[in-house]
């Protein structure tokens, strides 16, 4: 995906509109873009008619586990007495994943509109933009985009003159995918460590500082200010699947593909032709083998199965995986579906942050057996101890991170079972293998 | 020791870090960065939360955060040295010993992975010199290491050195990015 | 006081009535099970994260940590049912496969967690043919050694010193199967009450420095009694191997000492082992002391005594019964007692508990039977009083300081240099050898029991002290401790209404004493 970007002419350009135009970074040109409008809508809105509109559009969250978000803001007791709190969940880490990146570096203003607006909705006076350390040029972009807003008084003590305390505050990670669980990310933000915390107490009631705490991922709060703008029923229209999926969705597209990138296109887009038109279908004289479609942590699909998705919540789990966070992992037929799990496995195994026992023990434990597999020392019994380790790793920890190790392994394993058996000595050696190897 | 049969750490390559490490301590927080940090209290309701921005202060000032910089810290939180260690040994991006004065990592998660993310680090590794991942160049320039997923999986491979993140890069291209580092 | 509600839930078909608010895990304890678990511990908050405790809830989706999910009206718990089993197998597996096992070398075998559930529950094999990861064992400081390679990661080490030290000196280091408890170079475990962590660790990681190697756990004989080092009687459990006591470890009780106790009285058990005892009756005979039999020198002493002023300088480290006996034997005369004071040291987080200042544990039994505290131990002996040494070591106090005597008798585990003039010398036994009762600052009657044989043919206090009034003619048929216990409540109001039946092993305040409030386990809210 090259800057400045063309988008495919089947794309609904409503996020990524401004992506790679450059003048939209500045707070001048974000205005002249229609910037803030919806912020200023907004605070002169009563917080629970923003959360009716957000509520009606059928927002889901767009970080990966789909939560209706004006049902999760709605969650928020007004009144209370208590700080509020909101978090905007931009440690985008699944691998596969960059879209919340490219919003950040874009469209900074947006996010800043976005936190405001959401602040506002659940009562909070206080918005942390929690970033993954690596991302600095993100983090470059946020940080100027809140000063300016700061210095426009669109932010701070009297948000855009309405007397509103809105403050805003970008705060950096430090290398831990786990940040990206909710109330590891709050954890984080406490200057603890990133374990995530047992529910319930669940956020609303008691989250980040002990207090009420939404969080929201970067796309879902830059979809609020369009929505509050246009209306529900415009968000609601774009959608091939409306009412359970509704609005446009940014892609992430990577691996074995012609044109990998950010698309934003409509829910309920056919798979098929989003592969093969939209990013050019497999590098040449390859084939698609399989597509991990929402980030590393959800099943594998075959390419029968991603063929026949229709892309959105449902259609995902109709063929076997799930839309995750929307990051896209293209394989073709050129490499080993082994190698693949056993990489993913590892990087689980790095990513756990030590709570759990089954996690902590079980992500190293099923790397070292996929990458004894992968390195052919692989016994016969080793594919029935990978399920039986997945099925302990499964439901039983605190957040699901083990889940997601145990997850492409389980799905390769029954998906692939013919390369795994392949590498171990003794068996019949699968065609790909022998032709890679 | 032969350095063939140490590794990382206790190498010889790290000579001019232990030098570093036997300097004697200035504190960090004095002056803008002192300023710096009290203006990040006031972002939140506890001292406690400052500590991963006060550790990127430290990192910032002194291109990695000793245990002379985590009892600093410490002391400006109101927390243990023990406690700021459990923390800084979570996140992966603070440099508990020295490093190279270009940090090279290069994502080689599976999205890279398949786009040929081993040849870029294999490239790294012999054009700087390091020979292995985690060791520092006998000239003091250079570290790489792999990295878990950099978030720009569409642009594999991405290389962060320091703080400047570059995307797409192949193995032929790390000659000529190398040369554009002083 | 608002009515705690009360919820019915079903554990294992058992019916099972609890406060609202009780978690899954203490309310299967009140039917009788204990749901195996690591991380959970009453004394400290909830962690939820060794995920061994996990239990199946009808109609909930997954299976529930039980340390951690609050009971629900109607709930149906099952602890053994396939799936929960099959989870604990797994947590088991998983806790083993980097374990050394070690065992045979191991100092917690036989009283480790791991292996009683491992045998309970766990799988006969492994499946793990991976490399073992391996860290080297560290020297925490303190009394503390950790050894890593058996380390569950359970944090109960570290939340004990962040939660109830308020001293956090202990962290989780790394991530991933790469964790560790780790500390910081130069700060060392040197907390006062930092070797509850070695009691706490469910598993071999954090070993005494002091119990290294010493024992095999099932070697060990075990008497519940009180800590004789300071006046916070924390309860303890007083462990010997071959009648030597090796070890002293906490008894919980929520009224004293919660789950804890000090490092100094816990590694201060040396005293009662030592080998410098009166082991037989002496008289004197011209010059020298020569052994007797018991009836001689118990003849010997009430003929010393009988009739004259008498001056007691007790030990505040003897029971009340032995402190009640000697008030009878005063006859108007005086009874003191001193005490070895040092810093008091308290535990933050548990109300009221402390290594005390004075650092003997009947100081308030003392006082409460009339022994009057002095630094000054002899200043008040009058000339031709007869000086009744009992358990005092005299330490400092030069032979001249006795001449005033007109007799000196001695009933004691040791013969202070300073009382070899003595005319009798009765050994009794030391605080380990013998059963009784203290009373602790806030004026609780706690029992203690026998640990070690004594040794010789030195008796208990109270059959000595019993034996003596009899011979002295005054009304005194004791053949245990509980009777001499029942003639003091009978007769000191203060003791009124306690008996060795109701104080039980977990002890009574006094009549008089003032009200405190239980020490409520932490155990609320996650970590």
């Amino acid at each position: 995906m090259g800057y400045p970007h063309h988008p495919h002419q089947r794309e609904t350009t409503v996020l990524s509109q401004y992506f790679g135009d450059a003048e939209a970074r500045t707070l001048d040109g974000w205005k002249k873009r229609g910037g803030y409008k919806a912020l200023e809508k907004a605070l002169g809105m009563a917080p629970t008619d923003i959360i009716n509109v957000v509520k009606e559009s059928g927002l889901r969250g767009r970080g990966g586990a789909g939560f209706p978000t004006g049902m999760k803001w709605s969650f928020m007791k007004q009144g209370d007495g208590k700080p509020h709190y909101l978090c905007c969940n931009a440690d985008e880490s699944e691998p596969g994943t960059f879209k919340d990146r490219e919003l950040m570096r874009w469209t900074p203003h947006a996010l800043v509109e976005g936190c405001a607006i959401g602040a506002y909705a659940i009562g909070a006076e206080t918005a942390y933009i929690y970033i993954r350390g690596e991302f600095t040029e993100p983090l470059y972009w946020m940080d100027k985009a809140v000063k300016e807003a700061y210095a426009a008084g669109i932010i701070g003590k009297n948000a855009m003159g309405t007397g509103k305390r809105i403050d805003v505050h970008v705060h950096k990670g430090a290398g831990a995918y786990i940040c990206g669980e909710e109330t590891a990310l709050m954890n984080s933000l406490e200057g603890r460590r990133g374990n995530p915390r047992i529910k319930p107490p669940f956020p609303a009631v008691s989250g980040v500082f002990g207090m009420p705490t939404t969080i929201n991922n970067v796309e879902t709060l830059i979809a609020a200010a369009p929505i509050l703008l246009n209306g529900a029923d415009w968000y609601k229209k774009m959608s091939l699947s409306s009412p359970k999926s509704t609005g446009t969705k940014l892609f992430s597209v990577c691996g074995n593909v012609q044109r990998p990138g950010n698309y934003e296109v409509v829910m309920g887009f056919p798979f098929k032709e989003f592969l093969y038109d939209l990013c050019g279908g497999p590098p040449h004289g390859r084939k698609f083998k399989a597509v991990i479609p929402g980030g590393a942590s959800v099943p594998i699909q075959t390419m029968e199965e991603a063929e026949a998705t229709l892309m959105d919540y449902e259609g995902f789990v109709a063929q076997g995986s799930m839309l995750g966070s929307g990051g896209v992992i293209v394989i073709d037929d050129a490499q080993s579906m082994v190698s693949v799990i056993a990489r993913i496995a590892r990087f689980f195994a790095h990513e756990s942050c030590a709570q759990c026992t089954q996690c902590r023990e079980g992500t190293a434990w099923t790397t070292k057996i996929m990458e004894r597999i992968r390195d052919g020392q692989g016994t016969s019994e080793d594919m029935d101890t990978l399920l039986d380790i997945g099925e302990q790793m499964t439901g039983k920890t605190i957040c699901v991170l083990s889940d997601s190790c145990a997850v492409p392994v389980a799905s390769g394993i029954k998906k692939f079972r013919a390369e795994f058996e392949a590498l171990i000595p003794g068996g019949r050696v699968h065609p790909v293998i022998a032709a890679v190897a | 020791m032969s350095p063939d049969l140490v590794g990382g750490l206790e190498s010889p390559d790290y000579a001019s870090h232990d030098r570093a490490a036997h300097e004697p301590y200035t504190p960090v927080f004095t002056g803008d960065a002192r300023r710096e940090l009290d203006e990040l209290l006031t972002h939140y309701p506890t001292k406690m939360a400052a500590l991963l921005p006060a550790l990127w202060i430290v990192q910032r000032e002194r291109g990695w955060v000793s245990d002379e910089g985590m009892v600093e810290v410490a002391e400006l939180l109101e927390l243990t040295p023990a406690y700021v260690k459990g923390v800084v040994t979570f996140y992966t991006m603070y440099h508990q010993h020295p490093v190279g004065r270009y940090f090279i990592q290069v994502c080689t998660t599976s999205p890279c992975g398949i786009c040929g993310a081993e040849d870029v680090v294999k490239a790294f590794l012999r054009h700087t010199n390091t020979g292995e991942l985690g060791l520092t160049s006998p000239d003091g320039r250079f570290t790489v290491i792999e990295v878990e997923c950099l978030g720009a999986c569409g642009f594999a491979t991405p290389v962060m050195i320091n703080e400047e993140f570059i995307e797409s890069v192949t193995p032929d291209k790390v000659p000529d990015l190398l040369a554009r580092l002083a | 006081m608002a009515e705690t509600k009360m919820v019915n839930l079903t554990i294992e078909g058992r019916a099972v009535t609890v406060p609202d608010g009780t978690t899954i895990l203490e309310a299967a304890k009140t039917a009788g099970i204990l749901i195996p678990h690591y991380c959970y511990h009453p004394g400290l908050p909830i962690a939820g994260v060794c995920r061994m405790c996990l239990v199946e809830v009808e109609k909930a989706p997954k299976l529930a940590p039980s340390c951690a999910t609050t009971v629900a009206e109607g709930q149906v718990v099952h602890i053994y049912s396939e799936k929960s089993l099959d989870a604990r197998k797994g947590v088991l597996e998983m806790l083993l496969i980097n374990h050394p096992l070690d065992c045979p070398i191991c100092d917690q075998s036989g009283e480790c967690e791991l292996q009683d559930y491992t045998y309970q529950e766990g799988r006969k094999d492994s499946r793990y043919n991976e490399p073992k990861r391996f860290n080297p064992a560290e020297d925490f400081g303190g009394d503390v050694i950790y050894v890593p390679n058996r380390c569950i990661l359970c944090t109960r080490c570290v939340r004990f010193m962040d939660d109830v030290a308020h001293e956090p000196t202990l962290n989780v280091s790394e991530r991933g199967d790469r964790a560790l408890i780790g500390k910081f170079e130069g700060r060392d475990m040197t907390h006062p009450w930092a070797a509850n962590v070695i009691d706490l660790c469910p598993v071999g990681a954090l070993l005494s420095k002091d119990f290294l190697n010493k024992a095999r756990a099932w070697e060990l004989d075990r008497a519940s009694s009180i800590c004789p080092n300071c006046t916070q009687g924390c309860n303890v459990i007083m462990e010997t191997r071959e009648n030597q006591l090796v070890r002293m470890r906490p008894r919980p009780n929520e009224e004293v000492n919660s789950f804890f106790m000090c490092d100094w009285g816990r590694l201060n058990y040396r005293w009662m082992n030592e080998k410098n005892r009166v082991e037989l009756p002496m008289v004197r005979r011209g010059d020298a002391l020569a052994p007797t039999t018991w009836e001689a020198a118990i003849t010997a002493a009430a003929r010393a005594l009988n009739g004259k002023p008498v001056f007691v300088a007790a030990s505040p480290m003897l029971s009340n019964e032995a402190l009640f006996l000697l008030t009878q034997l005063m006859q108007g005369g005086r009874g003191v007692f001193r005490v070895t004071e040092g810093e008091e040291a308290p535990l933050p987080g548990v109300e009221d508990l402390a290594l005390r200042r004075e650092r003997a544990a009947n100081v308030y039994g003392a006082q409460a039977l009339g022994f009057t505290k002095t630094n000054d131990l002899l200043g008040g002996l009058k000339q031709g009083d007869v000086l009744v040494i009992a358990g005092e070591d005299l330490a400092g106090i030069d032979a001249s300081a006795l001449a005033r005597a007109s007799e000196v008798v001695v009933i004691s585990p040791v013969l202070p240099e300073s009382a070899r003039n003595a005319s009798v010398v009765l050994p009794i036994a030391n605080f380990s050898e013998e059963e009784g009762t203290v009373t602790n600052l806030r004026g609780r009657v706690q029992r203690f029991t026998q640990a070690r044989q004594a040794p010789g043919e030195t008796r208990p206090s109270w059959l000595v002290l019993g034996d003596l009034l009899g011979a002295l003619g005054k009304q005194s048929n004791f053949f245990l401790p509980s009777e001499v216990f029942a003639k003091l409540a009978a007769s000191n109001s203060s003791f009124a209404g306690l008996s060795y039946d109701s104080l039980g092993f977990k002890g009574l305040p006094l009549a008089d004493a003032p009200k405190t409030a239980p020490k409520s386990p932490i155990a609320v809210g996650a970590a």
